[in-house]
């Protein structure tokens, strides 16, 4: 007679964490577009290390060559190796990514928090002033702002970062109005604790789900955002090697050496396809009407 | 209706000045002066006194502010620097432009995504669902400036069928407002995709086609008209952001647009230029989501009944 087991048949419980990356790993194009993040994280990271030549080493004899095996990507007008170009633009690609994502979620997720907890005239004037940024299409305002800042890395971050502040604002104002006079925030009210605790400690966590995707699709486009601004001129300048610069100088070979436009564009759409794919994963992941 | 549409109006008010007041600040901190630039450094203090002067350049920021928007009530934007032409008469020359190529680019983007986005839901899963969603990814993550310049080496270079610049023929709008159109294209295709999947289970769909209707009718008319509301948000929302994606086509393609405008007015320090233009898009924007809010009532039985 075989043994019969006394346990019950209790499905194994996971964390919140793990049932995301459950859901997030059965994605196969969510996996392809974390496996090129990697990749593009990796090449920031290692760029001393792995670009075969230095981004600004100039070679006046070998100008303008097409991809072989001495330049995987050709040479640009300046004889500069096009790949090692790319691969340090990636550090400055993925660090405007994230810093300017960070600046505008301290702003939108503070603005967003005070308009929704306090509502009022408060929220009133927050939502008004969101309004006017949203009334600007983003490359016109970020193209406003980095002219009154002046061009650089730091107010290219800063011009996006700002720009992109109302579509948290406006999330974070929704989830806390739908929160803040649920039993379990009037509970902790009850309890004593003041308006900060409330709002980060019961009320942020709860509307984490929409804000990690909201970021993620928004690095994309901030990538897009810098590398347009620099494709204008207005962003960050050469001889800094930036996908959007390598483009804007490339188009003036467009006829003659096409990869030195090509390939830059294939940068930015991989970083920005990677984005957008990683963050439809995570919404999926997240958005419990999914659920399996 | 008319009410609403008042209410509406009437709210843009405080948002345009908002956006005044954000330009005008933007400007105002600007560094450099515009005097330098316009009679360099061999002037006397005199003539550059006469030319702030003129341009309304002295004064403090409340003093200029107030004088700015003063004029503009008049529907006086200023004065270009660099051509002394009214800024109102600049816009008036490069704005239709610009317009010309975002309507070609929403033309473009609503036939195709439309288009793709009913086809991949009818066909939820096969290799043409796949690869036009794999597409519309790929357009949704390609950079409409570098999509541009590749038009223009397969069709200007190495094709000669299109020209590379100008605005004066219906073929100089096909490039720049297929390259501005690509993004929305898929943008829209893929809120097609999930508005027609939403739709195409509901009940009535079935009953439709129990009562023997074609797929074609069943598709036209009964679900695309319900799954048509999200995607008029998503065009009225892309047509906003084409006025401003304009900016950098413009520049690709040589066309005298209100972006290309701005661009070069911004670098030479032409700060009403760079006022008037954002004021323009800015108001156009807001009409333009104006326009889609009152769609959604003709669309949309149950939105219209909450107007009356």
């Amino acid at each position: 007679m075989s043994a019969i087991s006394t346990k019950p048949n209790v499905p194994k419980k996971h964390s919140k964490l793990q049932e995301t990356w459950r859901r997030f790993s059965k994605n196969g194009r969510a996996v392809v577009g974390l496996c090129i993040v990697i990749m593009l994280v990796l090449c920031a990271v290692l760029a001393p290390i792995i670009s075969p030549y230095e981004p600004n080493a100039q070679d006046p004899r070998n100008r303008l060559q097409g991809p072989s095996a001495d330049h995987w990507f050709g040479t640009d007008e300046l004889g500069r190796d096009i790949l090692s170009r790319i691969i340090y633009g990636a550090r400055i690609s993925m660090s405007v990514g994230l810093i300017a994502i960070c600046i505008s979620l301290i702003g939108g997720v503070t603005l967003g928090a005070i308009a929704g907890y306090y509502g009022g005239t408060i929220d009133n004037i927050i939502m008004r002033c969101m309004d006017v940024l949203l009334s600007i299409p983003t490359i016109l305002l970020n193209i406003s702002i980095v002219a009154a800042l002046g061009s650089g890395l730091q107010n290219v971050m800063i011009a996006i970062g700002v720009s992109s502040i109302p579509g948290y604002c406006r999330i974070v104002r929704a989830s806390i109005l739908s929160l803040r006079d649920q039993d379990f925030v009037e509970a902790s009210r009850a309890a004593g604790a003041n308006d900060f605790f409330l709002i980060t400690r019961h009320i942020l966590p709860n509307c984490l789900a929409p804000l990690i995707v909201q970021a993620t699709l928004k690095i994309g486009a901030a990538i897009l955002s810098c590398a347009s601004m620099s494709f204008l001129g207005l962003g960050i300048v050469p001889p800094t090697a930036e996908w959007g610069s390598m483009l804007s100088t490339g188009r003036d070979f467009l006829r003659d050496a096409p990869h030195v436009c090509i390939f830059p564009g294939l940068a930015i759409m991989a970083a920005v396809f990677s984005m957008n794919l990683v963050g439809d994963g995570l919404r999926d992941a997240l958005d419990p009407k999914l659920k399996d | 209706m008319l009410k609403y549409i008042a209410r509406r109006l009437l709210m843009l008010i405080p948002v345009l000045l908002g956006v005044i007041l954000l330009v005008f600040s933007l400007m105002y901190i600007t560094p450099g002066d515009p005097v330098d630039s316009l009679l360099g450094d061999n002037a006397t203090p005199e003539a550059r006194e006469a030319l702030r002067e003129e341009l309304g350049l002295n004064g403090g920021y409340f003093e200029r502010f107030f004088n700015y928007v003063v004029r503009l009530l008049r529907g006086d934007m200023g004065i270009c620097y660099s051509t002394r032409q009214n800024v109102a008469t600049r816009i008036a020359q490069t704005f239709p432009n610009t317009v010309k190529l975002a309507s070609f680019a929403v033309a473009f983007a609503v036939v195709f995504g439309l288009t793709f986005g009913i086809v991949s839901a009818i066909r939820q899963y096969s290799i043409i669902d796949n690869i036009v969603m794999s597409i519309s990814m790929i357009g949704i993550s390609m950079p409409s400036f570098w999509c541009g310049l590749l038009l223009m080496l397969l069709f200007c270079v190495k094709l000669k069928w299109l020209p590379a610049s100008g605005f004066d023929s219906f073929s100089c709008v096909i490039l720049p407002g297929i390259a501005l159109g690509v993004n929305s294209a898929a943008s829209i295709a893929r809120m097609t995709r999930s508005g027609m999947l939403e739709v195409i289970r509901q009940d009535y769909i079935s009953t439709a086609r129990a009562k023997g209707l074609s797929e074609f009718k069943v598709v036209t008319v009964h679900a695309l008209k319900n799954a048509l509301i999200p995607v008029i948000t998503t065009i009225g929302m892309q047509f906003g952001l084409l006025l401003g994606g304009a900016v950098l086509i413009e520049s690709i393609f040589a066309i005298p647009g209100v972006g290309k405008m701005m661009v070069d007015a911004i670098k030479s320090r032409n700060y009403p230029v760079v006022q008037g233009g954002v004021l323009v898009i800015a108001l156009s924007f807001c009409l333009v989501n104006l326009v889609v809010d009152i769609l959604y009532a003709y669309v949309d039985p149950r939105v219209r009944s909450q107007y009356k």
